[in-house]
C-alpha cells in the first residue's frame, strides 16, 4: 500500500469529517474534529497500520479562537509513510480525549502538553506534571506567560523568581567573521 | 608527619627542646594546629560531582588521565554526600533540581566547600528563563566561581587551586577553641 492508497482509504472512511487537508513534501496533514480523535486514532493504527506515534505536540495560537492546536505525528513502519493529525481545542474546553491506550507512548507526551500548555486529557491514567514540579501554578509554554517567568512560592516544594532580563530580549546578529577568527584556538593552526 | 599526642601547656617548655634532640630530630615538626589541619584538608578534597549539564563532561575530563585531578588530591569522587568535602556544581541548576542540590549539600559533613563551575551554575548563564535558578549562590555559599561555558579542565584545576589557597588561610581551630589557643600561646610565650 502506498501513501496515496492510505489517503484514499482514510478519505473513504472519514472523508466528511476532515476539516482541512494539506500536503507538504509528500506528507499529509488532516485537521479533524476533537470529538472523533479516538475513533480516527484506532482506525489509523489498526486499519492503516500507523503503528508508531512519533510525537504529540501542541500549539498556542494566542488571540485566535479556538486557541490551542494539538498535532499527532504518525508513522507507519510497514508502509514507511508519515501522517499528521491536527485538531483544535478552544480555551474554554482545554481538554481532549487521551490516546495513551492506543499508542502507549502518548502517555508522557500528553503529560508534557498538560504541564506546558494546561490542556487536560480525558481518560489519561496518570495526568501529572512531568517537567515542572507538582503544585507549580502556571503553564509556561503559553504565549501569555513571560519568558522570564512569574514568581511562585510553594513551601517545602520549590520556588521561582523572575529572572533578570536586563538588555534583553537578546537577538543574535549574523557575524561576518569566520569561525576561525571568532573562536581563537588554544593550539594555532600549523602546530 | 608525626603529631605528638596530648600537647599540654605544662610540658610545652620541654617539648620545645625536643627539636634539638639529635635522636629524634627530623621526626618532629612544630607547626600551628590550624596550619596542619588546613594542610590535611586542602590536599585531600573529596569532590561531590554535582554534574547537571555539559560542564560535567569537562569535570570527567579533568578527572581522567590527561588532566588528572589526582595531582591535587581531589580524585576521589564520592557519590555519597556523607563522604564529600567539596561540591562541584557543574551545570545548569533548574528550579526543580535546586532543592535536591541544596539537600545534598546539607547532607555533606562539615567542613565543606562549594565550587560553582561554569556560567550556568554561577549566574544561570544563557538560560534567562522561568525554569532555571539564576546562580547556585542563591541557595548555597559558593567559595569559588569558575567562568566558561563550559570551562576547560585547566580552569577547573585553577579553581581547585584557588580553593586550596582559601583553605590555607582558614583558622578553624582558633575560631572554635579561642580559650585553648590563648592558653597555649601564654604557655609558649
Amino acid at each position: 500500500m502506498t501513501g496515496q492508497e492510505l489517503l484514499e482509504s482514510f478519505n473513504k472512511s472519514f472523508g466528511e469529517k476532515i476539516q482541512y487537508q494539506t500536503e507538504f513534501r509528500n506528507e499529509t496533514t488532516f485537521t479533524i474534529p476533537a470529538s472523533d480523535l479516538r475513533e480516527i486514532a484506532k482506525f489509523c493504527r489498526d486499519e492503516l497500520l500507523f503503528d508508531y506515534l512519533l510525537d504529540v505536540t501542541s500549539i498556542d495560537n494566542f488571540g485566535e479562537e479556538p486557541r490551542f492546536e494539538i498535532v499527532y505525528h504518525l508513522y507507519s513502519m510497514p508502509h514507511g509513510v508519515h501522517l499528521r493529525l491536527k485538531l483544535k481545542v478552544s480555551e474554554d474546553v482545554s481538554a481532549v480525549d487521551t490516546v495513551s491506550d492506543v499508542w502507549p507512548t502518548a502517555n508522557w507526551h500528553e503529560r508534557e502538553i498538560y504541564d506546558m500548555m494546561g490542556i487536560k486529557f480525558n481518560g489519561h491514567p496518570d495526568l501529572r506534571r512531568i517537567l515542572m514540579w507538582d503544585g507549580y501554578p502556571y503553564f509556561p509554554l503559553r504565549k501569555d506567560f513571560p519568558l522570564e517567568g512569574l514568581p511562585s512560592e510553594m513551601p517545602d516544594v520549590a520556588f521561582t523568581k523572575v529572572t533578570p532580563m536586563e538588555g534583553g530580549p537578546f537577538v543574535t546578529i549574523p557575524s561576518t567573521a569566520g569561525s576561525k577568527d571568532r573562536e581563537p584556538r588554544a593550539r594555532p593552526p600549523g602546530l | 608527619m608525626r603529631v605528638q599526642p596530648g600537647i599540654l601547656p605544662s610540658n610545652m617548655a620541654e617539648q620545645r627542646s625536643t627539636a634539638y634532640d639529635s635522636k629524634i630530630e627530623g621526626n618532629v615538626i612544630f607547626t600551628r594546629f590550624d596550619a596542619a589541619l588546613n594542610w590535611v584538608h586542602k590536599n585531600s578534597l573529596w569532590p561531590m560531582p554535582m554534574g547537571l549539564a555539559c560542564c560535567a563532561i569537562e569535570l570527567m575530563a579533568t578527572a581522567a588521565s590527561r588532566f588528572d585531578i589526582a595531582r591535587f588530591g581531589a580524585e576521589v569522587m564520592r557519590f555519597s554526600p556523607r563522604q564529600c568535602d567539596v561540591m562541584i556544581v557543574a551545570g545548569t541548576v533548574t528550579y526543580k533540581m535546586a532543592l535536591a542540590v541544596k539537600r545534598i549539600y546539607e547532607q555533606m559533613p562539615e567542613p565543606k566547600w562549594v565550587i560553582a563551575m561554569g556560567a550556568c551554575a554561577s549566574t544561570g548563564g544563557m538560560y534567562r528563563s522561568y525554569a532555571v535558578l539564576q546562580g547556585i549562590d542563591q541557595l548555597l555559599p559558593v567559595d569559588v566561581y569558575i567562568s566558561g561555558c563550559p570551562p576547560r579542565p585547566e580552569a577547573l584545576l585553577a579553581g581547585l587551586m584557588k580553593l586550596q589557597e582559601k583553605i590555607s588561610s582558614e583558622h578553624a581551630f582558633r575560631d572554635q577553641k579561642p580559650a585553648l589557643v590563648e592558653k597555649l600561646e601564654d604557655a609558649l610565650a
